[in-house]
């Protein structure tokens, strides 16, 4: 057992430190930094940015375009990428549809789509979620039956986080109506733009646009854009699923937050001194990081179980819970540091040019939206009460 | 001892309760919430007609002299369906500070004309510094001839941008945050060097920024005594804490209502999602915070109507302390028991849980409370 870092690391560390101070810019950094969504335009560039450093998918394999970088390192990047407010990657093509496709996909697939990921020339979206089908996912309902060389996909989606910037979908399918749920379902990847395909905006707590309703009417989809073989997409998309739920942590992020509380207790007044001097305040931002810190080191400690050739079974639905317990508590917190201010919210379109209407401080923009937002993180990506059933399940037996 | 209606107040909260279903269906808010007034000026009227604008008034001066119970009566009632007119800001604050501490003249030429729906007012006692301290007031009165020039910045003043006048705090003598030294301001909102900046709060009101530069107004506008406001200040906030105590107490049971349906009603893994364990304990825990609200919200009426010593106030504190964290548990869970479907705007859980997370914050958050409970 050994937490120091080796001369090696320290200069990768050094290495990425530099890269981000250098190659990040402001706007960016600022709308990630305040919680805002980011536009499309500004996360491309980013991303590209990323990916002529090599550095857009360091988990991805070497011979698909990863880094090979060890688990220190990665810990070390996703770190720097933190500290510096630096937006990871769109998760959905990079870290969700792309794993699936270089472990399950054909080569054509692999040749096909990994560069266009890395290259951001693709948006991806997650169609997983079903009016009727939440945390049941596999009683999922949108049909694909078989014409010629195509399936006819019937059904909806919903939840469909930025489904409105994306030209892809990779879609959870019935294929098989008579077996067991979880054995009649298919892993498609669907053209957006294919005939038959048709978006409704759902307007969040946040009065963004970040969700969608996403209808399929006879859409044909090439039986070449099935994922592996029919019937067998369950198994793609717990596989997925298992993905989603540790970069769903969002340590480094958490981390930023803290600082950032820190920074604004020094700034706000209270009582003729500073929120910074208020005990029961700093009491609850000190619990919140030392709760990160316990959340960090498991996550290091499962890294570590990792790289030494162990297999995870439900641990990352432990760093799923705990990491979006403590978003959560951050955000309100940071509302909280904001007093009376922290009511004030409009949303960001609406904002925009009418930001001087009170005289809040500059800080105060933002955290509404970003504390309305984040009561999905225990809803997403599998509820937090699913979690808690899977590790009772899986882990503990009962 | 007795925690029942009598036949009057039953009648009072059916006529609410019937204002409520017939107006406020979750549609009709949000399109209210979204016009550029933020609520109805024919809702107003109604209220004004019905009698509602005038109950917590004295008969001496107009009003239909209820109490605090009444108050509570109401504004629980106008919770169940998060009504936006500006109720607390005109009577509950600006006409109480007249009520309260104003001379016959003043009462006379602001309370009839409140009660009649003619009138809509507002209080800026919050700023920037203050945060929930009613004493740390920076925003100065100084005398000039007969009258006084007010210059400061107001943060957050509830309904400021629609107020016919607004009622500023102001320091007229003392030392930042003393007590003494405060006085009270009836300012017209077009009188000159007033800059009101209204913009929307989260919870589909609207709020204001209130800069005064070189505001002048005429003796005749301080309300009580020069620089002895604030125990007129801290006791009218106490009164409309009981008020959005109560009004809490309403959201809190129409979302759990709401959500208990829903637990009901939708399905997964073949079987209506309420016949899971862990979602009941859930809905118990929301209805347990739900029931204890209501009593400290019923506790804290009574209180009020029976004066208002150290006791009152250390039961606001309390009270609000009680509520805060529980409406900050019911907003929340609500949100989450919904799944997706508590995320999206055009669905009625999440205003709930919106108007709950405001009801926490204003007039002093639970921790502020919990001092001050403690203080006394």
């Amino acid at each position: 057992m050994d937490l120091s870092f080796t001369d090696e690391e320290v200069a990768f560390q050094s290495e990425v430190r530099e890269f981000l101070e250098a190659n990040l810019s402001a706007d960016v950094k600022d709308r990630y930094s305040r919680g805002i969504h980011f536009s499309k335009e500004a996360q491309e560039r980013w991303q590209r940015v990323l990916n002529d450093k090599g550095w857009l998918a360091p988990n991805w394999p070497v011979e698909y375009g990863g880094t090979g970088w060890t688990a220190t390192q990665k810990y070390i990047f996703a770190q720097e990428m933190g500290r510096a407010s630096a937006p990871p990657p769109m998760p959905f093509g990079v870290s969700m549809v792309a794993p699936v496709i270089y472990t399950f996909g054909n080569q054509e697939q692999k040749d096909y789509y990994l560069p266009r990921i890395l290259k951001s020339e693709d948006w991806w979206c997650q169609g997983y979620s079903e009016p009727g089908s939440g945390s049941d996912l596999a009683s999922l309902k949108t049909k694909a039956v078989r014409d010629g060389d195509d399936y006819i996909v019937n059904g909806q989606k919903i939840w469909t986080s930025h489904a409105q910037h994306a030209n892809l979908i990779f879609c959870l399918v019935r294929t098989d109506g008579d077996v067991k749920a979880q054995e009649g379902i298919s892993f498609l990847l669907i053209d957006m733009n294919t005939p038959g395909i048709t978006l409704k905006p759902i307007i969040g707590l946040d009065k963004e646009h970040t969700l969608n309703e996403v209808f399929f009417d006879d859409v044909r989809v090439p039986i070449s854009n099935r994922i592996g073989e029919e019937n067998k997409g369950w198994t793609y998309a717990k596989f997925l699923l298992g993905n989603e739920r540790t970069s769903i942590a969002r340590i480094a992020q958490s981390k930023l937050r803290c600082e950032h509380l820190r920074e604004v207790a020094a700034a706000e007044r209270v009582n003729g001194g500073l929120l910074q001097d208020d005990i029961d305040f700093m009491r609850k931002l000190n619990q919140i990081e030392v709760d990160l810190m316990a959340l960090e080191y498991t996550e290091l400690r499962m890294l570590s179980k990792i790289e030494h050739g162990e297999t995870l079974t439900a641990e990352p639905s432990l760093l799923k819970i705990k990491g979006s317990e403590i978003q959560q508590r951050l955000t309100e917190l940071l509302v909280e540091s904001l007093g009376m201010y922290g009511a004030a919210y409009e949303a960001l379109e609406v904002r925009e040019g009418r930001n001087d209407q009170n005289f809040a401080p500059d800080y105060a923009h933002g955290p509404m939206a970003e504390h309305l937002y984040l009561r999905a993180a225990t809803i997403y990506g599998g509820s937090n009460e699913i979690q808690r059933n899977i590790i009772s399940k899986m882990v503990l037996g009962l | 001892m007795d925690f029942e209606l009598s036949e009057e107040q039953v009648l009072l909260k059916d006529s609410i309760d019937r204002f409520v279903k017939d107006n406020y269906g979750p549609e009709d808010r949000i399109k209210l919430s979204q016009t550029e007034l933020g609520f109805s000026r024919d809702h107003w009227k109604t209220m004004a007609e019905l009698g509602w604008l005038g109950m917590a008034f004295s008969e001496e001066a107009g009003g239909f002299g209820g109490g605090a119970v009444e108050t509570m009566i109401m504004m629980e009632s106008m919770g169940r369906g998060l009504v936006l007119e500006p109720f607390v800001s005109t009577v509950l604050l600006g006409g109480a500070l007249v009520a309260e501490a104003g001379n016959a003249d003043q009462i006379e030429a602001i309370i009839p004309e409140i009660i009649e729906g003619n009138l809509m007012m507002s209080f800026g006692y919050a700023e920037a510094q203050s945060r929930f301290n009613l004493n740390d007031v920076e925003t100065t009165a100084s005398k000039s001839g007969d009258g006084y020039i007010l210059n400061g910045t107001k943060a957050v003043v509830y309904h400021g941008g629609t107020a016919d006048k607004i009622v500023i705090s102001a320091r007229t003598s003392g030392a930042s945050r003393d007590a003494d030294g405060i006085s009270l301001f009836i300012v017209d909102s077009n009188a000159a060097g007033l800059d009101i900046r209204s913009y929307a709060t989260v919870d589909g009101q609207r709020a204001a920024d209130v800069r005064l530069e070189n505001v002048t107004v005429p003796a005749s506008a301080l309300i009580g005594a020069e620089g002895a406001a604030s125990p007129v200040i801290e006791k009218v906030i106490d009164g409309a804490i009981g008020a959005i105590c109560a009004e809490a107490v309403g959201a809190m049971a129409a979302a759990n209502e709401i959500t208990n349906e829903y637990l009901k009603t939708r399905k997964q893994f073949g079987t209506a999602i309420g016949k899971f364990q862990v979602l009941q304990h859930r809905m118990v825990d929301m209805y347990m915070e739900a029931e204890q609200s209501k009593s400290m919200s019923d506790m804290v009426a009574m209180k009020l109507d029976l004066g208002y010593a150290d006791d009152t106030r250390k039961a606001v504190s309390a009270a609000k302390a009680q509520i805060g964290k529980s409406a900050k548990f019911v907003g929340q869970q609500s949100v989450q028991l919904h799944g997706g479907m508590g995320m999206t705007d055009e669905y009625s859980i999440g205003h709930f849980f919106k108007r709950l997370t405001t009801i926490e914050m204003l007039f002093g958050n639970t921790d502020f409370h919990l001092n001050r409970f403690s203080n006394l």
